[in-house]
C-alpha cells in the first residue's frame, strides 16, 4: 500500500485555512479523510467540500451514543468525475444533542442525500429542516414505536 | 404422477374421457375429473415478497422448466390465478397487501409458503419488521423449506400440492 | 403494461394517480406512485420498504461471523458482491488480512456473481420488453455460471463464502478447465444475444433515446454503477480505489456517452466480457498457498471505525462499521447502489411516457430487496 498522503493533506490544509479552529481533523489516512465540526458549521463545511470537487453523497447515516446523549451524523462524500480525487472518500461529521434532534438539510448542496436523510429521519427521529419530505420511507406506515436504530429500541425477542 | 394408472384415461375428446372414466370404474368420477382439470393448470400470482423470487424465476427458466409439471409462469392478473406462492419474507408493510391479493383471488385457491422466512421468519426471527410465518394471515397448503429453496425443491412442493388437490373434495 | 394499476385515483382535471405495484408483473416488491396526464408521467414518487427487514439493526445483535448470512440476503443474486465489502470492513476492524490466494478466489467469486446477476437482469429485461426468448437464453446460460459458483461455494446462490481472514474453502482442482470451457461457450452466446436482442430494431426502438440521463444530472443525483458509466463517466471502484488484487489484472471499463436505456444495456453486456477477461487473468496469476488466516477465539474489533466501498454488480456498495471493542459491531451502515439509483429513477420517469416505464425501470437494474435492506 502506498502511503503518500500528499493529496489528502493538501485537501485538509485548504479546509483548515478556511475554517481555522471551527473544524477538527479526526484523521487523515490513505484515501480516507474525516473532519468533524459543530452543528452550525456543517452546511458551510459541506459547501467547501463540494467546491473542492467532491460531488456525491455515497452514504449518510447516524449513530446513537446514549452515554453522551448525542447522535453522530456523518456524510461520506466521493468524487466520480475527477480522476485525481476518485480514490478518496471524504467524511464530514457532526454531533447533535438527543434533546433537540434537529439539523439543517444538505440536499440543496448534495441532492443525492435526499433519500438518505429521509432514512435517517425514520431510523433515529432526527428532523432535517428544509427537507421537502420528512416522512416514512422504508418503515411501515403504521410504525408507532420509537425509531428502531436508537440504542434504547430492543429487538423483539432479544430483550 | 407417472405411476398413476388412471393417466391414460384422460386422453382424447371430452366425451371419450368421460366414457373411459365411467368404464374403468373410477371411484367418484366427477370429483376425479374436476380435480384432474385443476391440478395441471396451476397459475401462480406474480407476487414477489422477497429474495426467494429469483429461485422462482430460475424455476421457470429452461433448465428447471416448471411448466413441465403443470405450473404456468407467474401472471399479473389475480382473477385468473389459483396459486399464491409466497416467495420469501413477508414484512409488516407487505402483509396487508398480500392478504388483499389473497382475498381477491377466485376460489379454489392454494397457498405455497416458499422459504424459511415465509414459514417461520427464518433468519429474520428477531427482526422488527418481519412477519413470523405467513400462516398467521393466510392458510398455507404446502411449506417449502430452504433459504432459498432450490428450484428442484420448489418443483417437489408443487407436486405435493398436486397430490393434495387430487385428494381434495369438490 | 398489463394490469398496471392496482389503484387508480382521480386527481381532478386531466390527471390520474396510478399505484404501480407491489403486486405487478414488473415492479416486484416495490411500489411507485405515478401521476399521469394522458400518456405522460408528470410526477413519480417511489414507495420502497416492502422488503425492509432491518438488517442494520440486526447486525448490532450478531457478531462479525454471524452477520455474514443475513447481510448476504438483500442481494442473493450478487451474494459475493454484497458480503465482500462487509468482510473487507470487518477485516480492517479486526486487523487481519487475507492471503493472496484467498484474494484471488474472492475476485473469481465476485466476477462470477457479477455475471450471474447481469444475466438475471438481462433475462428479466427481455421479458419486460415482451421478448420471451431473451428471458430463456440468459436464464439458461446463467445456470452454467451458477454451476461454477456452486462448485466453489457449495450452494446455488447463498454461499456465505467470503469470511474475515480469507475464504471458507479452496477451489476444486479442475475448476480452471471447466470455467474456460464455459467462457468459450458463453463468448459465442454473447454474439447471438446481440443478433437476437441488441441489434433487434424492436428492442432499440423501445430503448434508444428512452430515459436519457444527462451526465451532470447523473453526478448531481448520485447515480452509480453501470448507470453512471452509461453516461460517459468511467468510474469503477475496482480501478478508482483498488481492493483485493484488482490492481494486478488488466481490464477495461465499458462506457457509453448516450445515457439512455440502450446504453445502460450495452454497458452491462460488455461488462460480462470484461468479467470473464478478469477471471482468465486470475487463473494465470493464482498460485498455491493458504486460503485463510486463522483467527483464534471470538473476533473482537479494536474500538474505532472503518468504511469501505467495492464495486458490486449494481454499483458501488458501501459499508461503515463502528466498533466499541465488543464482539458485536456497535453500528453497521450499509449504503447500497439500488437505494442511491432510486432518486435517478424518479428523475427519469417524470416527463417520459407511461408505456416506457418498464424499459426505464428495469434498465436501471433496480433490485428492491437490496434497496430496502
Amino acid at each position: 500500500m502506498p502511503s503518500n498522503l500528499d493529496t489528502e493533506n493538501q485537501l485538509v490544509k485548504s479546509l483548515t485555512d478556511q475554517f481555522k479552529n471551527k473544524i477538527k481533523t479526526e484523521y487523515v489516512k490513505h484515501n480516507r479523510i474525516k473532519i468533524s465540526t459543530n452543528q452550525d458549521n456543517l452546511k458551510s463545511l459541506a459547501t467547501s467540500v463540494k467546491e473542492l470537487g467532491f460531488e456525491q453523497v455515497i452514504s449518510h447515516g447516524g449513530t446513537d451514543y446514549p452515554d453522551n446523549n448525542v447522535f453522530r451524523i456523518e456524510y461520506h462524500i466521493i468524487c466520480v468525475s475527477k480522476k485525481k480525487l476518485r480514490s478518496i472518500m471524504f467524511s464530514i461529521m457532526t454531533e447533535i444533542s438527543k434533546d433537540t434532534p434537529e439539523i439543517e438539510t444538505l440536499i440543496d448542496i448534495f441532492p443525492s442525500a435526499e433519500f438518505h436523510e429521509q432514512e435517517t429521519y425514520e431510523n433515529f427521529g432526527i428532523t432535517f429542516t428544509g427537507h421537502p419530505r420528512m416522512e416514512k420511507l422504508l418503515l411501515p406506515e403504521d410504525w408507532d414505536d420509537i425509531p428502531p436504530l436508537r440504542k434504547d429500541y430492543i429487538l423483539p425477542g432479544r430483550g | 404422477m407417472v405411476n398413476d394408472p388412471t393417466l391414460n384415461l384422460l386422453v382424447g375428446k371430452a366425451s371419450d374421457i368421460l366414457d373411459n372414466t365411467l368404464e374403468k370404474n373410477v371411484r367418484e368420477p366427477i370429483r376425479f375429473l374436476v380435480n384432474w382439470g385443476r391440478l395441471y393448470s396451476l397459475w401462480p400470482v406474480h407476487l414477489e415478497t422477497a429474495c426467494c423470487s429469483i429461485e422462482f424465476g430460475a424455476a421457470s427458466g429452461p433448465r428447471h422448466d416448471v411448466e413441465r409439471f403443470g405450473m404456468l409462469e407467474a401472471f399479473g392478473s389475480l382473477r385468473q390465478c389459483d396459486v399464491l406462492v409466497v416467495q420469501g419474507t413477508v414484512t409488516r408493510k407487505m402483509a396487508p397487501r398480500m392478504k388483499w391479493v389473497y382475498e381477491q383471488m377466485p376460489e379454489p385457491k392454494w397457498v405455497i409458503a416458499m422459504g424459511a422466512c415465509a414459514i417461520s421468519g427464518g433468519l429474520y426471527m428477531d427482526s422488527y419488521n418481519v412477519l413470523q410465518g405467513v400462516d398467521k394471515i393466510v392458510p398455507v397448503d404446502v411449506y417449502i423449506p430452504g433459504c432459498p429453496p432450490r428450484p428442484e425443491t420448489l418443483i417437489q412442493g408443487i407436486i405435493e400440492l398436486q397430490n393434495k388437490i387430487r385428494k381434495s373434495k369438490v | 403494461m398489463q394490469n398496471a394499476a392496482m389503484n387508480i385515483e382521480d386527481k381532478g382535471g386531466d390527471q390520474l394517480v396510478l399505484h404501480v405495484g407491489p403486486q405487478h408483473p414488473g415492479s416486484g416488491h416495490f411500489r411507485i406512485i405515478v401521476t399521469v396526464d394522458g400518456d405522460y408521467i408528470v410526477g413519480a414518487k417511489p414507495d420502497p420498504g416492502y422488503v425492509h427487514r432491518g438488517a442494520e439493526k440486526m447486525a448490532e445483535y450478531r457478531d462479525y461471523i454471524q452477520n455474514i448470512p443475513h447481510l448476504e440476503r438483500p442481494v442473493i443474486i450478487d451474494a459475493t458482491g454484497v458480503t465482500l465489502p462487509y468482510v473487507l470492513t470487518a477485516e480492517k476492524i479486526i486487523d487481519v488480512e487475507a492471503p493472496d490466494r484467498a484474494q484471488y478466489i474472492r475476485m473469481i467469486m465476485a466476477e462470477l456473481n457479477r455475471i450471474i446477476s447481469h444475466l438475471y437482469w438481462l433475462g428479466i429485461y427481455g421479458i419486460f420488453l415482451g421478448h420471451s426468448t431473451m428471458f430463456m437464453w440468459p436464464m439458461g446460460d446463467r445456470e452454467l455460471f451458477i454451476d461454477l459458483a456452486e462448485s466453489i461455494g457449495g450452494t446455488r446462490v447463498t454461499f456465505s463464502y467470503v469470511v474475515p481472514g480469507g475464504v471458507r474453502n479452496d477451489m476444486p482442482t479442475n475448476f480452471k478447465e471447466r470455467a474456460l470451457k464455459t467462457f468459450d461457450y458463453f463468448e459465442k452466446r454473447i454474439e447471438e444475444y446481440k443478433k437476437i436482442f441488441f441489434n433487434n430494431p424492436l428492442m432499440s426502438a423501445r430503448t434508444e433515446g428512452i430515459g436519457t440521463m444527462d451526465k451532470k444530472d447523473a453526478i448531481r443525483l448520485g447515480i452509480t454503477g453501470s448507470n453512471l458509466r452509461a453516461c460517459g463517466i468511467d468510474s469503477d471502484t475496482r480501478k478508482d480505489e483498488t481492493y483485493c488484487l484488482y490492481d494486478r489484472v488488466d481490464f477495461e471499463i465499458p462506457t457509453r456517452k448516450e445515457g439512455d436505456s440502450y446504453a445502460r444495456c450495452i454497458v452491462r453486456l460488455e461488462e460480462l466480457q470484461q468479467s470473464m477477461n478478469i477471471m482468465k487473468q486470475v487463473f494465470d496469476l493464482i498460485e498455491p498457498g493458504p486460503i485463510k488466516q486463522v483467527i483464534g477465539g471470538v473476533m473482537r474489533g479494536e474500538p474505532g471505525e472503518a468504511f469501505v466501498r467495492t464495486e458490486a454488480a449494481r454499483g458501488t456498495m458501501f459499508y461503515h462499521i463502528v466498533s466499541d471493542g465488543e464482539k458485536n459491531p456497535y453500528r453497521v451502515k450499509i449504503s447500497v447502489p439500488s437505494f442511491r439509483n432510486l432518486i435517478g429513477m424518479t428523475h427519469l420517469l417524470v416527463g417520459s411516457r407511461l408505456a416506457d416505464m418498464p424499459a426505464i425501470y428495469w434498465s436501471l437494474d433496480y433490485w428492491p430487496v437490496e434497496a430496502d435492506r
